[in-house]
């Protein structure tokens, strides 16, 4: 046997024993860029997610829901940074990854690229966005790049508070005002169908998923999450009696789940391509603060350049 | 002057997927030899999968007197935890 199979041999033997694979373990090279593609762009939703909430910090209506909605966006920079640790080492810089994003050829999650209107909507993302990104996660905890897993097992151990805030905001306006009310509903509406898109593709029209699963990147198809999400969420809206805007959502006995209906693809597949309405918005946001925090990161070089030079006189 | 030998931290895994966990130091002139004694001296057993070393002097620690700011923000910020938040009575799970 040849040293290369041998050691393609060892790699696999141990994606089907489970076994994580590691950063300096011999990898198959689509192995490793599937990895970077999948965490960057993981890394990098968890960063630009942070701008549809930043958008309300100044506006929330009290002293404590601006406290909890700092913690989260502190949370969610906290995750970006686990995630950009882990995909670096796979062999790749931070400055690649971030160069990857700004001439867009690395994606986030396209949720983001919708604005956020009112004030139920940070409440919606918390409880609709951050519920679907769980699902997922979870998953991710099992997933064969072991920093990747170990990455998500610290995030997870997070998201739980996020989901929960969003959630009591909703329940708070569900119970309020006649207006109020209206506003949770109308977060919920316009909230809904972006949530379920979170997931992706039909499994059969998946680009990536196919190989993925096999070698155990993902460990749930984009179906099966999916499905996942809406029979854990659809109770949640009755109990603080809001309507998922879904004519064809119905409790199936024999299946044991919902059915729900078709997702907008056409939507889908614009906003993934950059014409949703928000992604120039986004992205050039992102450029901005990049570039205008230039002169920190030069400081604190030139800080710490200072500082050895100093200590060696 | 009688030269010292540099002290190393070793760090092991005990199985594939968790983290190097810190297990103590040995002292090495270089970090070739470092692994060899830590693999002698620590993963005797079958402890661990693999095993890092990295010189004493290169990890730098925080001080005893920061641990209070580490816990502060617990101590006044209870909304970062999920049980701050109650759940109406039928959702149990989120």
């Amino acid at each position: 046997m040849s040293e290369a199979s041998d050691l393609e041999q060892r790699f696999e033997d141990k994606i089907a024993a489970d076994e994580r694979i590691e950063p300096k373990d011999w990898m198959p090279d689509a192995y490793r860029k599937n990895l970077i593609r999948q965490m960057s762009q993981h890394a990098h939703s968890e960063v630009i997610g942070m701008q549809p909430e930043g958008n309300w910090l100044t506006r929330a209506p009290t002293l404590e829901r601006k406290s909890v909605l700092l913690a989260k966006i502190q949370d969610e920079a906290g995750h970006g940074l686990y995630l950009y640790s882990a995909t670096e080492t796979l062999g790749v810089t931070r400055e690649e990854l971030v160069a990857a994003l700004h001439e867009g050829r690395a994606k986030y999650a396209s949720i983001f690229n919708y604005p956020s209107l009112t004030w139920a909507d940070i409440g919606a993302i918390g409880w609709l966005v951050d519920g679907a990104a769980i699902v997922n996660q979870i998953s991710l905890q099992r997933t064969s790049y072991g920093p990747y897993a170990r990455a998500m097992v610290r995030i997870c151990k997070e998201e739980s508070f996020h989901q929960r805030q969003g959630y009591q905001i909703m329940v708070r306006l569900a119970e309020g005002s006649e207006a109020q009310k209206q506003m949770a509903q109308d977060a919920l509406n316009r909230w809904w169908w972006p949530s379920l898109m979170m997931f992706g593709p039909h499994d059969g029209e998946s680009a990536h998923s196919a190989q993925s699963m096999l070698w155990k990147i993902k460990r749930m198809s984009n179906d099966d999450g999916r499905q996942k999400f809406v029979d854990q969420t659809v109770p949640q809206a009755d109990i603080i009696d809001l309507t998922v805007p879904d004519p064809d959502l119905k409790w199936n006995e024999a299946r044991g789940h919902y059915d729900f209906g078709e997702i907008n693809w056409d939507e889908f597949m614009q906003v993934i391509s950059g014409n949703g309405p928000c992604n120039r918005q986004r992205l050039g946001q992102h450029k901005k603060a990049h570039e205008e925090g230039a002169w920190v990161r030069e400081a604190m070089a030139a800080y710490a350049k200072r500082k050895a030079e100093t200590a060696h006189d | 002057m009688t030269e010292v030998t540099p002290l190393f931290e070793v760090f092991v895994r005990s199985r594939r997927g968790l983290d190097h966990i810190h297990v103590g130091s040995l002292h090495a002139h270089d970090a070739e030899q470092a692994l060899e004694y830590a693999r002698e001296s620590y993963i005797r057993r079958g402890e661990g999968v693999s095993i890092w070393v990295v010189e004493s002097r290169h990890i730098h620690a925080s001080q005893e007197s920061d641990v209070e700011s580490f816990y502060d923000p617990m101590d006044d910020k209870p909304y970062r935890h999920a049980t701050h938040y109650e759940l109406p009575e039928g959702v149990d799970n989120m």
